[in-house]
């Protein structure tokens, strides 16, 4: 077959890598307001009609969204394999915590209102904030942790050796970025919740997702800093060859400080991304604040794009570094698939991703408009 | 079972997927089921169609979640728990699994929403749609599973990469269009839609039995009837087929299942009961009757059945060959970027196909060059799944399989003569029915998974190589995490399905649709 050699292997490399940020975005923005309205879910909503309004704004497309998830593990899996190897198996605990705190969201979805006891209901209402929170957590403490460099490395059969532990994940630099990623997610979901409710629940997702927007400012700004000052970047040392084997034994990479920020000084116009994080996340709050309507979710969406873009741009060529033997370090040059299966999952992308965007939109419209209290009340039984 | 870092792997990958498998027939057939009632609604316009369909999708909503929540666990485990064989096979295990995500699963997940969601603010037809793509989407995830699972049994269109020590897609048609995966997915879907069938057919037969929403209960009964006569012909028909597949494929699997220990004189007869005892290399007490194995296995009466001792022998070949490229490779290797002697480079591809084979002695020595001839042996007789295990699922499924045949034949003469009421103790035998098709699938997963032992790629990469590097405690602490939530919610699941069942469909009072508006019919 000579077809795949229409495109280089370099440029389909770069290609992945822009399509796995695609993926994680889209997991990000989709999912993203499904969690944070999970993560507020006890707060904004108080009796039960108004909790069964807060899950029927998401009821008709969090499955879906939750694909997003799905198809970037499947993305990675086919794509990156070593990275899925790597970091499924490193964060071995975290990834059991974030599947089950993801198994009780569509049980808790489907099953809540199926009886009518207040106990049954409350505790399902908490089983879906932890599938909202806990996962929003994780994610963020695992990009913390990428950023630190994780504890792996390989023998020369490419086995893999973990030396962490769950609680190493836990450190202060990684939490922080947990909790930008909370905060973010729920000034995304508040944002979802004014376009898609009123009255006292849209009045009180305002209030969380200001503050929300104010924290995810603040804490992207410290992730910044203590990512320039405190925590090191890492930087390969040899030529690389794009087109080389996928064998990421076969470079020289170190650790330096600010490494993380080289990209931003070669090419400044990056600072497009942290910067639409900043204004995005502004724009937000505010808008939440000052009773903008449902298109502030388009603005916290915009915010999620630029922060998410912040970490794989600072990072490039880096995916996965190594803390304990840097020359393991994944890269975008060395950590994917085959030339061809890269070709044939663009091509597949290619078909699918437009159709899947098409469909995704019209679901959306038909089921456009707020969500209000008659709609779970009229007894026709299409909601939760 | 051993108590170590594979056995508890390979037991948490069965729980959670035997568990996944649960949920998955029923999803895979109820969605084309209710897609066919509401098929008949809109065709009609009879509302009781409607009532079908929204009662039966209840029931499927329910079941469909589970799914989901558990086809998550299985996607994440092959990096959790076997971070080497992701490694290894990736590159083209890793491409169906995301072109599942791709064309299957983002149209029926969401699709599912406006199934549920969407009755007042679509057409019919529009709502229609929505309940097919449902049913298509989850038929076309089947399809990429067991492509990637017919791969692990039939790996074709890869070849082995010295410098990524890895394997690497060469033929991607090859690896689509897999034999064996094709025979797998009809095969598989099959068994689904019959067990959504023996399904709608028991829960149906139960309301007939109380008096119970009858008339909805007499149209399942004959939906369920002839779907499900059509699908346990197409399970068992093309199961047949799968089975032929093993005999090129994998005949060691058939060896074991048939429990045939050395190659018999031709046709093979066929073992009905026995107790296969794998120490003596014996099955005490066979039953057997002569000529049908041979048929079966072969579709040929002088094609002989390879025993279990002549396939062992085999594999010492095998292995030997296999070390000749396992130290090919080293060489090679070693080499690095420098030139390399071409006879090192040709023992590579003659032998580098079996180089799975040389893996295989990694259990015993850390440097497979170094075997004795006794392990090399021992090897080879590791190639031998446990045959007993394999010898009675394989029979409890087709035994299941042959039942349900007839139960939905009796149904479809039934239904045909309008006679669904008339034998209460038939429709009891329909209701005991229900758990049937589940034991008969998961029996199924457990011939097709067990019998590749020792390999989780079949001659390419044995199952002990496969696994993470982790202690056991994190695997044990996982494995009790899932057993308690994966307890919990199927207690949780069984009861909210249980009262679906009691509480019967919602009313639904309005008229039917009239095809023919009243004022273009004349009066009189």
């Amino acid at each position: 077959m000579i077809l795949h050699e229409l495109i280089d292997y370099p440029t389909l490399r770069v290609i992945w890598w822009a399509l796995l940020g695609v993926l994680l975005i889209g997991f990000a923005i989709m999912d993203g307001f499904d969690l944070g309205v999970g993560a507020l879910l006890p707060f904004v909503a108080r009796t039960d009609v108004e909790r069964r309004v807060v899950i029927n704004t998401i009821g008709p497309v969090w499955e879906g969204n939750q694909v997003w998830l799905i198809l970037g593990g499947g993305a990675i899996f086919a794509a990156w394999p070593p990275l899925y190897a790597v970091s499924f198996s490193g964060f071995y605990l975290a990834m059991f915590a974030i599947l089950a705190a993801l198994i009780l969201r569509p049980v808790g979805f489907k099953y809540r209102s199926k009886r009518e006891s207040t106990a049954w209901r409350s505790r399902w209402d908490w089983a879906l904030f932890v599938g909202g929170f806990v996962p929003a957590l994780i994610f963020g403490v695992a990009v913390g942790n990428t950023l630190q460099g994780v504890p792996f490395r390989f023998n020369e059969d490419l086995r893999i050796f973990y030396d962490g532990t769950f609680f190493g994940l836990l450190n202060p630099y990684a939490l922080l970025c947990g909790l930008l990623s909370v905060a973010m997610l729920v000034m995304h979901g508040a944002g979802w919740l004014v376009l898609k409710t009123d009255g006292m629940v849209q009045k009180r997702a305002r209030t969380y997702g200001s503050i929300a927007a104010l924290l995810t400012i603040v804490l992207f700004a410290l992730g910044g800093l203590a990512l320039y000052y405190l925590v090191d970047g890492y930087r390969i040392t040899s030529p690389v060859n794009p087109a080389g084997p996928s064998n990421p034994l076969m470079k020289g990479a170190e650790m330096a400080q600010a490494a993380w920020f080289a990209n931003y000084r070669a090419y400044p116009l990056l600072l497009a991304a942290p910067a639409l994080g900043f204004l995005g996340a502004m724009a937000a709050g505010l808008g939440l604040k000052f009773r903008m309507g449902g298109g502030v979710v388009l603005l916290s969406a915009l915010s999620v794009l630029g922060i998410i873009a912040s970490v794989g741009v600072s990072m490039f060529p880096f995916i996965l570094p190594s803390s304990i033997d840097p020359r393991a370090s994944l890269t975008v040059w060395d950590a994917s698939s085959s030339h061809l299966t890269l070709f044939i999952m663009l091509f597949a992308t290619a078909i699918f991703l437009p159709l899947i965007l098409i469909y995704t939109s019209w679901v959306y419209r038909v089921m456009w408009g707020k969500v209000d209290e008659k709609s779970i009340t009229d007894g026709h039984g299409h909601a939760y | 079972m051993e108590f170590d870092i594979v056995s508890l792997s390979r037991f948490q990958f069965a729980m959670t997927a035997l568990y996944h498998f649960l949920f998955v027939p029923l999803t895979l057939g109820l969605s084309v089921i209710v897609a066919i009632m509401e098929t008949v609604y809109v065709m009609t316009g009879r509302r009781i169609w409607r009532q079908m369909t929204k009662f039966w999708g209840t029931l499927f909503g329910i079941n469909f979640v589970l799914g989901v929540a558990t086809g998550l666990v299985m996607e994440f485990q092959f990096g959790m728990n076997w971070s080497y064989y992701s490694h290894y096979v990736g590159d083209i295990f890793g491409a169906p699994l995301a072109i599942e995500g791709l064309m299957a699963f983002f149209l029926e997940a969401t699709f599912v929403g406006l199934f549920f969601f969407g009755w007042d603010r679509m057409s019919k037809v529009g709502h229609l749609t929505a309940t097919w793509c449902v049913a298509f989407g989850s038929n076309f995830s089947a399809l990429w599973i067991l492509i990637a699972n017919g791969w692990m049994q039939n790996p074709v269109g890869a070849a082995f990469n010295p410098q990524t020590m890895r394997m690497e897609v060469v033929d991607f048609y090859a690896v689509l269009f897999n034999p064996v995966a094709q025979a797998k997915f009809v095969h598989t879907v099959s068994a689904g839609y019959v067990t959504a069938s023996v399904f709608v057919l028991g829960v149906s037969a139960w309301y007939v039995l109380k008096g119970r929403h009858v008339e909805l209960a007499k149209r399942s009964l004959t939906v369920a009837a002839s779907f499900g006569l059509a699908a346990s012909l197409s399970v068992v028909v093309l199961g047949d087929e799968s089975g032929y597949l093993t005999t090129e494929h994998q005949k060691m699997k058939l060896a074991a299942m048939e429990a045939v220990w050395r190659t018999e004189s031709v046709p093979a007869p066929f073992t009905i009961v026995g107790f296969p005892d794998q120490k003596a290399r014996e099955t005490h007490y066979a039953v057997e009757i002569p000529w049908v194995g041979g048929l079966i296995d072969t579709r040929s009466l002088d094609t002989p059945v390879e025993g279990i001792e002549e396939l062992v022998e085999r594999a010492k070949g095998n292995i030997r060959r296999g070390l000749i490229a396992f130290d090919a490779l080293q060489k090679i290797r070693a080499a690095g970027t420098g030139t390399v002697d071409p006879e090192v480079r040709k023992a590579f591809e003659d032998n580098g196909n079996l180089l799975g084979y040389g893996l295989l002695l990694k259990r015993y020595v850390d440097d497979p060059r170094q075997a004795t001839p006794e392990q090399i042996d021992k090897a080879a007789w590791d190639t031998v799944p446990e045959v007993a295990p394999l010898f009675w699922t394989f029979r409890i499924m087709v035994g299941v399989g042959m039942f349900q045949i007839l139960l939905m034949s009796v149904f479809f003469v039934l239904s045909a003569r309008r006679m669904l009421d008339r034998y209460p103790a038939l429709l009891w035998v329909a209701v005991l029915s229900i758990p049937l098709p589940w034991i008969a699938v998961e029996c199924g997963w457990f011939v097709a998974e067990f019998g590749r032992q020792p390999w989780v790629v079949e001659g390419l990469l044995p199952t002990a190589e496969a696994v993470s590097s982790h202690g056991i405690v994190p695997v044990l602490l996982t494995i009790c995490g899932f057993a308690i939530i994966y307890t919990i919610l199927i207690i949780i699941e069984m009861s909210l399905m249980l009262r679906a069942i009691r509480k019967g469909p919602e009313p639904d009072e309005q008229p039917d649709a009239e095809l023919i508006p009243a004022s273009v019919v004349p009066a009189e």
